[in-house]
């Protein structure tokens, strides 16, 4: 049997000992500016909304040329730090898309969602408005079964 | 005042960091209250400085820049400001731009205005010209025997003798402007990304308003 994948034992394996760990580092700061990048885009789409935790990394070794290995740490932190982030935004984004369905629904048929209120802030709108479904001429509109969704006036005045 | 001067820095610093620079000048000033005029241009900054922006900042060009090279150089942003991040973090918190004096005006000014950081020292305290280097072996931040100590291969603002300040740190103590200094030394950090155009705006920018006198 002629074994297909077996070693010429004159031929050692090629390694390189001069690895260019300059062309390395470059990378991983490129890697580096491209995560702050689409971390500061996390952030700014969240604000205000969303209120995110950006606990630092740690660290705080300070300002020194870092090595091929920190700054490979310094991007997977970044990387989890921007999967965390996003896990967020999505988490809110479906929250909003439930309250959106909600509130489509209280408007069409109040009488189901009696004295339900929802928040400007909860299908992230501005202003401090909120939709609730209270009765049309209060007890006697719950006697009735006389339903409506009301919009209220804003934020409260500064005093 | 003489003409922004490109100062040095060490081979190893720009091999690693090719676009990275330090700007240096010295403007015939001294430290005192500020202006009317300086203080009333301070209040028109915050009327337009709010909390938005001191989110949204982090995305405009100058202030990414800073963020990114902050990062490449080992100091986490959101733990440690940069230092347009800091001064908006400031005027959230105080509800506007303290006014504190001449030359802390004169560089908030600078900062606020283009994103970029100046720093002042005492001309007379400096021998020869600034750069960037990494620290040596049992270094001291200053000429004063009772300076800090400098960890080896952290990032420094140098002279021809000493360390005076780490990147982006405070400048050593004693040689930071007092009442008597005469001639100060502004000095500006440009991060790799940060065009050159902003940082002699900053420069130009806090000596104009040191001017104002």
């Amino acid at each position: 049997m002629v074994v297909l994948d077996d070693t010429f034992p004159g031929l050692a394996p090629f390694v390189d000992e001069q690895v260019d760990e300059a062309a390395a580092r470059r990378t991983l700061r490129e890697q580096i500016a491209r995560l702050e990048r689409q971390l500061a885009d996390a952030v700014v789409a969240a604000f205000p909304q969303t209120r995110l935790e950006l606990r630092p990394a740690g660290g705080g070794g300070g300002p020194r040329m870092l090595s091929l290995g920190e700054l490979e740490t310094q991007r997977d932190a970044l990387q989890e730090r921007l999967r965390q982030v996003r896990g967020v935004l999505e988490s809110r984004g479906a929250e909003v898309e439930r309250n959106r369905i909600l509130l489509e629904r209280m408007l069409l048929e109040p009488k189901r969602y009696k004295f339900a209120r929802l928040h400007r802030a909860d299908v992230d709108m501005g202003g401090c408005g909120a939709w609730q479904v209270r009765p049309r001429l209060g007890l006697i509109g719950m006697m009735m079964g006389w339903w409506q969704v009301k919009l209220s006036s804003g934020c409260p005045l500064a005093t | 005042m003489t003409e922004p001067e490109l100062g040095w820095i060490d081979p190893q610093v720009a091999e690693e960091f090719p676009k990275l620079r330090l700007w240096h000048l010295t403007v015939a000033a001294r430290d005192q209250p500020s202006p009317p005029e300086l203080r009333e241009r301070l209040r028109l900054l915050s009327d337009r400085f709010h909390g938005a922006r001191a989110i949204a900042m982090r995305r405009e060009p100058v202030p990414h820049a800073y963020r990114v090279f902050f990062r490449h150089i080992g100091i986490d942003p959101d733990d440690e400001r940069t230092p347009i991040e800091a001064a908006a973090l400031a005027r959230l918190k105080h509800g506007g731009f303290r006014s504190i004096g001449l030359l802390a005006d004169a560089l908030l000014l600078a900062v606020v205005e283009t994103g970029v950081p100046v720093w002042a020292l005492d001309d007379e305290r400096v021998s020869g010209g600034l750069g960037i280097r990494p620290a040596g072996p049992a270094e001291r931040l200053g000429r004063d025997e009772l300076g800090p100590d400098v960890r080896p291969g952290r990032l420094v603002v140098a002279d021809d003798g000493v360390p005076l300040a780490e990147l982006f740190g405070e400048v050593a103590p004693g040689h930071g402007v007092t009442q008597v200094t005469t001639t100060m030394r502004l000095f500006s950090v440009q991060a790799p990304g940060v065009p050159g155009i902003h940082v002699e705006e900053a420069l130009w920018t806090c000596t104009e308003a040191l001017d104002t006198t």
